[in-house]
């Protein structure tokens, strides 16, 4: 069995701020009725999570569950524990309407953190980074330079931006970029 | 570049999150239609200089289909609204007549 | 002469020379200077030459609005055209060339165009250049090209980097002057996030400059307070060189920050072009001076008298020794003044007004200076400078009263405010007579997503051009956006401002006001286009009676101030010609950006490898270094052929399929979309989304079908897999992934939201890797894993399984016609397997393949290409695929629209096999011709070529294309005439011409 290895192999670069693509990581995608007991408890199963509300990313003991869309959540869990905890999150939908499938290979995922993250972040998604307006637990959907994103706020103030895995250079080149040495904006 | 509310996400966003989809509350017309109603179900549309509901899609968001009453002049949102309905919700109707009053669009006023 | 002088210099700091060349000259100048004050003050007053008539030009403003004095900077990587002098900050080493003239700035050819002006009158070109036409392409065009443009483009790639900021704000605004810093002042202090952009380095606008008191203080010491004031409070952000360059719907403004212009090469981004959305916009964007339209007033040394005080107050710089002064209202005598305390001799005010102005005439009066009233200018002499001024009454056709020898003239025209942001997005305009000058109409302002207005403006921008005005004016503008926001302002205490009362102007949009034919035909009102009062005038009696006409018919306006100076004016002398008022005339559009910002900036990040995504597969690395040569398939980029050493591309295209006919093949084919499709509904979903039935699929199976627009047009095709009883994975083509998910969302959401059925695009989770050949099986085999033998896994099934101890999915299907199988394996996993099957292979003589091969081997079997066969307007009949369209189905996407009487018409070209004559291949896209000819005399048409290769299996070209009753016409010879000037001749054949009873993919 050959080892799994992510889009750019955990890639990092200092600048500005610190872009580091996070490797392997576990991601489920859970498509059902968001308030229904059956998807409640596929999303404990695999995060230990509570679901979480509109535009936001609620953290628990094995993972994160992100809102994506009314119907939609994107369960975060360690890599190697997808397979297993995707079939978890099955057995707790049992015969709810609902899907569940893992997508960990279909992804790249980055930290963004440091001083000057909000600004690295506010070159290239057209939302307001602002203090207040964007804290830990707040999770966007949008455009990041030329392609779909998401970005949210982790518990530490870092960022967490997820693209797809065929676009992971075009991602970090673009990180970089943005988090280049001298361009801090002096805004945040 | 106009800003629009997703009703689904609860944000309101820019222009460039948004793909827009042309004219809202078209019945589909199927096998069996006549040609006439196939027809306008293809392609007739509307082309007002004011009131207008349009389709969006959260292209780059949430990825859902909304409903947007716009003014084609001035460019006023009057509201947005998920696409799962046939018409146009009375608090939309009710927010538009406060601002055009006498409006109608279509079978709707 | 124009020089440094001893005093005065605020913004400039004289222990710290710094040195440039202008022209290859070096000069000295001190750090604070732009290039402008640094240039006046080395006596450099001639700095280019006009657009059409290559005049000699100097500096005439201070600000933005210059139009004369653009400049080539910079050299090699950093060369920059149309570079305003006025706008450029000084700096060591700077290096600038003037533009627009051959040999020399001093010696001009071009200049010849100025004798003929006479000659070349506004439509000059649209007239003369008309007839004959013959002399358009090789003699008109290359003559008028090589004497257009302004600057000279850059020849070599940017050095600098760029970037893009998205900015929010409550309120933001725009100009930094003391009416912008009052309007922010009051909105910060009510609450409102507050984002506050100057164009130039220094807060508070012409107010230093032209002086007065604030709360006892002196203007410069308060400016210095709020702007501290405003620096503490958190909810602030002020950007200096940083221009609102437009304001556009909804509350979007872009602003334009110039970064290391002062200091190139500096680490970090040049320029930044702030998006940004503010709830309210304050555009406090000040006033620009009007200049005089009198004979010579483009003659180097004749400048407008607000840019004079700037250089003698800001720089230290006198632009000349004996200055007159010409004006129509009280703000040039604040000029006068200057110079004189400055130690320059002003040797006479000229005012336009019969009676003069009020305290700031007196106070000139009283330093000594004297005024003429109810005078004018008939005529500035000189050539490259000017040499002397005739005096004239205001009121008379300019009979020279006196001739005085002077080195500059100091102008003013009254005051017009900037509402080029007030009016970008909408906002109306008003004319106010007694000011003569366009006023924002607050009644109409640009309106936002809620209806509202959402810009105001603040101080001169308004209108109000006295400070203490000014400052209430701004502090009003601030309540009312911080109130519009939802904050309440609180009642603050007004500055106490000193100053003078003035008299009103006296509107002169002509000097003298019946000013001669010979005079009228040298008062410039468009400096950079050369656009003169009698242009304008010709204009109006031939006829061009809108004002965007006339614009574009004399040019005026045109040129990159885009009429700063020149517009009202211009319009103020058609109106006249017209004999209607000027706001019936009214202005051109003003659209943004205020003045040009730079392709960088606009382009930010988007430039060499960042230009537009591209897309990567898991196996992407391993291709580039094994001889791919690439092609995009949409964002991908797909090896088309892997090259040998000593081999054409061609020529490993041809190998490429011979191998894989003959022994194995390996393509990496993870590109291809996957949808998954889940739920009770599913396969009833599917049944309406695809042409053919699905949802009898069974479990294990796999199935080809086709997808439809409503129009009834294929779009995309491709095999779906039946996961499970709901569960269906649809393969889409390399270009639908993305579009064919977006279509089925868009149905679920807006058509049949009540059906239980989720969708998910994993198309990214899986590397997938075609096994193709004869030895494909024994390929697989060799890895081990699982039975993929013919009775374990036969055509048109999948397997779950693994290969070399990687879990994978197994689809046997086809399309090149051999025994094939598809394997899905996690991304993550991709290589390793790719490298494993390489490993394998290596006995059995398996080759990668790349796009070409495979298209090859797919039209030797006839299949068709989504992008090839279809181009939006080809239904599935066209292309023989009845067998794929279900006739039991009562309905699905475009079964409607294909019942429509154009569909079913029998005369709509058929796909067929096309067979060269001698074997050649028929040139892609050509047209079989018919016999006679249509409405614009080219010859009929009965069919064209979809699909051509040259096939190395069969050894001859082969094609497919769309054919007037093509399948009825099976051995009939079409001719094709080829852009090669050769007229090619193929026979109508079957489109499969390779292995037709598929015995070879089913073993």
């Amino acid at each position: 069995m050959s080892e799994p290895i992510s889009a750019l192999n955990g890639a990092r670069f200092d600048g500005i701020a610190r872009i580091a693509e996070a490797g392997l990581t576990g991601m489920i995608t859970l498509r059902g009725d968001l308030a229904s007991k059956p998807v409640k408890a596929a999303v404990a199963a695999v995060t230990g999570a509570k679901p979480p509300g509109q535009g936001q990313i609620s953290f628990g003991k094995t993972g994160a569950a992100g809102w994506m869309s009314p119907d939609e959540l994107m369960l975060f869990c360690p890599y190697a524990a997808a397979p297993a905890l995707l079939a978890k999150a099955e057995a707790a939908l049992g015969r709810a309407h609902a899907l569940a499938v893992d997508v960990s290979d279909a992804r790249a995922v980055f930290r963004v953190d440091g001083a000057a993250a909000r600004e690295v972040m506010g070159k290239l998604f057209p939302i307001d980074f602002a203090p207040g307006a964007f804290e830990p637990g707040r999770l966007r959907r949008s455009r990041m330079g030329q392609i779909a994103a998401a970005v949210w706020m982790e518990q530490d103030g870092g960022f967490g931006v997820i693209c797809f895995r065929s676009v992971a250079g075009y991602a970090f080149a673009l990180l970089k970029e943005a988090a280049t040495p001298g361009s801090a904006v002096g805004v945040y | 570049m106009l800003i629009l509310h997703c009703p689904y996400c609860g944000v309101s966003a820019e222009e460039t999150e948004f793909a827009p989809g042309g004219e809202a509350h078209i019945k589909r017309f199927g096998p069996g239609a006549s040609d006439e109603e196939f027809r306008d179900y293809l392609f007739a549309r509307e082309n007002p200089k004011g009131v207008h509901f349009e389709r969006w899609r959260h292209a780059y968001g949430c990825g859902k289909w909304f409903h947007a009453a716009r003014c084609t002049v001035t460019l006023e949102v009057f509201g947005t609204y998920p696409a799962q309905t046939t018409e146009p919700p009375q608090a939309i109707r009710d927010a538009i007549s406060a601002k055009r009053p006498g409006w109608s669009w279509r079978e709707f006023e | 002469m124009s020089t440094r002088i001893a005093k005065q210099g605020r913004l400039i700091d004289r222990s710290r020379p710094v040195t440039f060349t202008f022209n290859g000259k070096p000069m000295k100048g001190f750090a604070g200077d732009t290039l402008a004050s640094a240039l006046l003050a080395n006596d450099q007053v001639l700095v280019g030459r006009s657009f059409k008539y290559h005049r000699p030009r100097g500096i005439v403003a201070s600000g933005a609005e210059e139009p004369n004095a653009l400049v080539g900077l910079g050299v090699g990587a950093r060369f920059e055209p149309n570079q305003r002098v006025t706008t450029t900050a000084l700096f060591d080493g700077l290096c600038a060339v003037s533009q627009n003239h051959w040999p020399s700035l001093e010696f001009d050819i071009g200049a010849v165009n100025s004798a003929l002006s006479r000659f070349l009158p506004a439509g000059f070109y649209y007239k003369t250049f008309i007839h004959p036409r013959a002399f358009w392409k090789y003699i008109y065009e290359p003559v008028i090209r090589q004497s257009a443009g302004l600057g000279k483009p850059p020849k070599e790639e940017d050095a600098d980097r760029y970037e893009h900021f998205y900015a929010f704000a409550d309120v933001l605004v725009i100009g930094g002057g003391v009416a912008g810093l009052m309007a922010a002042k009051t909105a910060a202090e009510a609450g409102a996030r507050v984002l506050v952009l100057e164009q130039s380095r220094h807060w508070g606008g012409r107010t230093p400059v032209d002086g007065g008191e604030i709360d006892g203080m002196a203007a410069e010491d308060w400016i210095a307070a709020v702007v501290s004031s405003l620096k503490s409070m958190p909810n602030v952000t002020l950007r200096r060189r940083c221009m609102g360059a437009g304001v556009y719907d909804h509350g979007y403004a872009l602003g334009y920050e110039r970064l290391t212009d002062h200091r190139p090469g500096t680490e970090g981004p040049r320029h930044r072009l702030w998006r940004i959305r503010a709830r309210q916009i304050i555009t406090a964007t000040g006033a620009l001076e009007r200049p005089l339209s009198f004979a010579g007033n483009d003659v180097p040394g004749v400048m407008l008298a607000s840019a004079m005080r700037d250089y003698v107050v800001n720089y230290g710089v006198a632009p000349g020794q004996r200055v007159v002064v010409v004006t129509n209202n009280d703000d040039a005598y604040r000029t006068a003044i200057t110079l004189k305390q400055a130690g320059v001799d002003v040797l006479r005010i000229l005012d336009a007004r019969p009676t003069g102005g009020g305290g700031l005439m007196e106070e000139a009066r009283g330093l000594g200076l004297r005024v003429d009233c109810g005078r004018g200018v008939a005529k500035v002499s000189g050539g490259k400078r000017v040499a002397k001024l005739a005096i004239c009454a205001q009121e008379g056709s300019g009979a020279a009263l006196e001739e005085i020898a002077c080195d500059a003239v100091a102008m003013s025209g009254g005051w017009s405010p900037v509402v080029h942001l007030w009016s970008h997005c909408g906002g109306k305009l008003d004319w106010d007579e007694a000011a003569a000058m366009f006023l924002p109409d607050v009644a109409r302002p640009p309106v936002g997503a809620d209806g509202a207005g959402f810009v105001q403006t603040a101080g001169a921008a308004s209108g109000v051009l006295s400070l203490s005005e000014g400052l209430a004016d701004a502090t009003q503008a601030g309540r009312a956006a911080a109130k519009a926001c939802g904050f309440k302002a609180k009642k603050g205490k007004l500055p106490e401002v000193t100053e003078l009362g003035e008299m009103p102007i006296a509107p002169v949009w002509l000097m003298p006001a019946s000013a001669s034919d010979e005079l009228r035909a040298k008062a410039w009102l468009d400096f950079q286009n050369d656009v003169k009062v009698s242009d304008v005038q010709l204009a109006a009696r031939e006829g061009y009676e809108s004002v965007e006409h006339t614009k574009r018919y004399t040019t005026l306006g045109m040129a990159t101030d885009q009429g700063k100076l020149s517009n009202i004016n211009g319009l103020a002398v058609l109106s006249e010609a017209l004999g209607r008022a000027i706001p019936q005339v009214g202005t051109t559009t003003f659209r943004p950006p205020y003045t040009p910002i730079s392709f960088g900036a606009m382009a930010g990040d988007a430039r060499g490898a960042l230009f537009q995504p591209v897309r990567h597969t898991p196996i992407q690395d391993w291709h580039g270094p094994h001889g791919a040569e690439f092609e995009p398939v949409g964002q991908w980029r797909r090896p088309y052929a892997y090259r040998r050493a000593d081999e054409s591309l061609d020529g490993a295209v041809m190998r490429e399929v011979k191998n894989t006919r003959q022994a194995v093949g390996i393509l990496d084919a993870s590109t291809l979309g996957k949808i998954l499709v889940k739920g009770p509904d599913a396969g009833r979903f599917l049944d309406m989304i695809y042409t053919n039935v699905m949802s009898s699929l069974a479990p294990g199976k796999c199935r080809y079908g086709l997808m439809c627009s409503e129009n009834g047009f294929l779009i995309d095709d491709g095999v779906v897999a039946r996961i499970d009883d709901q569960t269906f994975l649809c393969h889409t083509t390399t270009g639908g992934a993305d579009h064919i998910h977006a279509h089925m969302e868009e149905w679920l959401q807006t058509e049949w939201w009540d059906w239980q059925v989720y969708t998910a695009n994993v198309t990214e989770q899986f590397a997938q890797i075609a096994v193709v050949g004869p030895k494909a099986r024994a390929v697989l085999e060799r890895l081990g894993g699982m039975d993929v033998s013919k009775t374990a896994l036969p055509f048109m099934t999948w397997a779950d399984g693994s290969l070399a101890g990687i879990p994978v999915r197994v689809y046997r299907i086809s399309f090149s016609g051999e025994l094939s199988f598809e394997i899905g394996v996690k991304a993550g996993q991709g290589k390793a397997l790719w490298d494993r099957l390489i490993a394998a292979g290596d006995e059995f003589a398996m080759m990668p393949y790349g796009t070409e091969a495979l298209h090859i081997m797919r039209a030797e079997k006839g299949f068709i290409m989504i992008g090839d066969e279809t181009d939006g307007t080809v239904i599935p009949q066209d292309l023989g695929l009845n067998w794929a369209i279900s006739k039991k189905k009562e309905d699905f996407i475009g079964k409607r629209a294909q019942a429509r009487s154009h569909m079913t018409d029998p005369t709509r070209w058929k796909l067929v096999g096309l067979e060269t004559l001698d074997g050649s291949v028929l040139p892609d896209g050509a047209y079989a011709v018919a016999e006679g000819v249509n409405a614009n005399g080219q010859r009929n048409t009965q069919g064209r070529v979809s699909s051509t290769y040259y096939s190395p299996t069969l050894g001859r070209g082969i094609a497919m294309g769309l054919v007037l009753h093509g399948p009825e016409r099976m051995g009939e010879v079409l001719e094709f005439p080829g852009i090669d000037g050769k007229t090619y001749q193929a026979r109508i054949v079957d489109p499969v011409v390779f292995d037709k009873e598929g015995e070879k993919q089913n073993v």
